[in-house]
């Protein structure tokens, strides 16, 4: 029922009669399931959306993937797995979601293996250290909670519970990114180096992780009117500079952004510019590991060739074998 | 890149006994075997069901939106099939 059945995409602008009813539904904060009407443009929106999303939770297995086998501790290392599966079947959450418009899970896959697609910059950044991890789950696990939450009431139903599913998982990630970072900021003097380096050079990719700014960016106007989105790029992005500056303070760790001070007036941490050139070269291709990345799931990809094709055959025999036996 | 098409599943899980099996959503496997087997790894890693149920997403056939009002409307003016449409006197508590 959820990816089969579809209505044959209905061609429509936004004043069309259909067009104004879709938008009353949306304004009347109804929820728009697979097979209802809905604008093209939403529809080309949300798969696009929908699909770098899940993209980011498979690329996003990577770097952390390769601190699993040198985790410091037994503990450690069973959260570490556990978060890196939760990212996987986050994945295969939001594929499912985006499946439900029309799109096939190979037509997917394949996107992403020819490079295609895009997936969150932040996770073409190499993992260095152990800190690594912690800074990770702290900021790129705590970044995407604020971004994921205002999702759980988005206008498109699959998306919408695959995000609160996808939330409540989320939690312990960050926490236990929090915890890492606590054990190194108290630590040894080695130790507090590698938190604060971790912190360095994660802070800057995690602020560009919730897009160009407002004045920039293409598709949020569309995307703010159709409730997919709630709160502007920039606006969240401040929220997260508000809630982690703190935190990072209780570590007694400081922040690589001397421009970083708190307005009393407002309440809010304002902070130095960002540098949207290095955001824009490591979307289109050019950061430290996008081919490593790549390459990577290429090969995951291809290796599993055979285990998919032994797996469709057998199912193919026993459909046969079945079919015999009931004749 | 042709890739063969894995059949979807949509997958129901019975959280605790007492309670019906709930859709939550759905996965690709080659056979229902597979498919039970994918569904207790994306939907269950945190205790979340006693029983799985996996169905092939193409045997299910769903109502079309569009007769939405033609399958549901006439229920709106049947008032009288919820027990608040009675009259019941004050002296009479409990019914
Ligand atoms: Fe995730
Ligand atoms: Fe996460």
């Amino acid at each position: 029922m959820y990816s089969q059945a579809l209505n044959a995409p209905a061609l429509a602008t936004d004043d069309s009669e259909a067009g104004q009813r879709f938008q009353a539904r949306i304004e009347a904060e109804e929820r728009i399931e697979p097979n209802d009407w809905m604008p093209e443009a939403y529809r080309r929106t949300l798969i696009r959306q929908i699909s770098q999303h899940a993209h980011s939770e498979i690329v996003g297995m990577l770097p952390e993937g390769n601190w699993i086998t040198r985790a410091p501790t037994l503990r450690r290392k069973a959260a570490l797995l556990a978060k890196v599966q939760d990212e996987g079947g986050h994945g295969l959450y939001l594929y499912a979601a985006a499946e439900t418009l029309g799109v096939s899970r190979e037509e997917l896959v394949e996107q992403l293996l020819t490079g295609r697609a895009k997936y969150s910059s932040i996770f073409n950044y190499p993992t260095l250290s152990w800190a690594d991890i912690g800074a990770i789950g702290w900021l790129v696990d705590g970044a995407a909670i604020m971004n994921q939450i205002p999702l759980c009431r988005c206008s498109y139903g699959p998306y919408a519970r695959a995000m609160i599913r996808i939330c409540k998982e989320e939690s312990f990630h960050q926490r236990q990114g929090f915890e890492i970072m606590t054990v190194l900021a108290r630590g040894t003097d080695d130790q507090k180096a590698m938190a604060q380096d971790a912190l360095n050079r994660w802070w800057w990719p995690s602020l560009m992780m919730f897009g160009p700014p407002d004045a920039q960016s293409q598709h949020s106007d569309a995307s703010m009117r159709w409730k997919i989105k709630r709160f502007t790029n920039d606006s969240l992005r401040q929220k997260f500079v508000d809630a982690t500056v703190p935190q990072g303070h209780y570590l007694g760790l400081g922040f690589p952004d001397p421009e970083l001070r708190l307005n009393e007036a407002t309440g809010h941490w304002e902070f130095g510019a960002i540098d949207w050139d290095e955001f824009r070269r490591v979307l289109a291709g050019d950061g430290p590991c996008n081919r490593e990345r790549l390459t990577a799931r290429q090969r995951a990809h291809e290796d599993g060739a055979w285990v998919r094709e032994a797996a469709l055959a057998y199912a193919a025999k026993g459909r046969n074998g079945r079919t015999r036996a009931a004749a | 890149m042709a890739e063969p098409a894995t059949p979807l599943w949509e997958v129901f899980i019975r959280a605790r006994t007492g309670l019906a099996h709930r859709h939550v959503g759905s996965v690709h496997a080659a056979d229902a075997t597979l498919a039970l087997q994918a569904a207790r790894d994306v939907y269950t890693r945190r205790g979340e069901g006693l029983s799985i149920w996996v169905v092939p997403s193409d045997a299910i056939t769903a109502s079309d939106p569009t007769d939405k009002d033609m399958l549901f409307e006439p229920t709106a003016s049947k008032i009288y099939r919820h027990p608040t449409f009675y009259e019941v006197p004050d002296e009479v508590d409990n019914m």
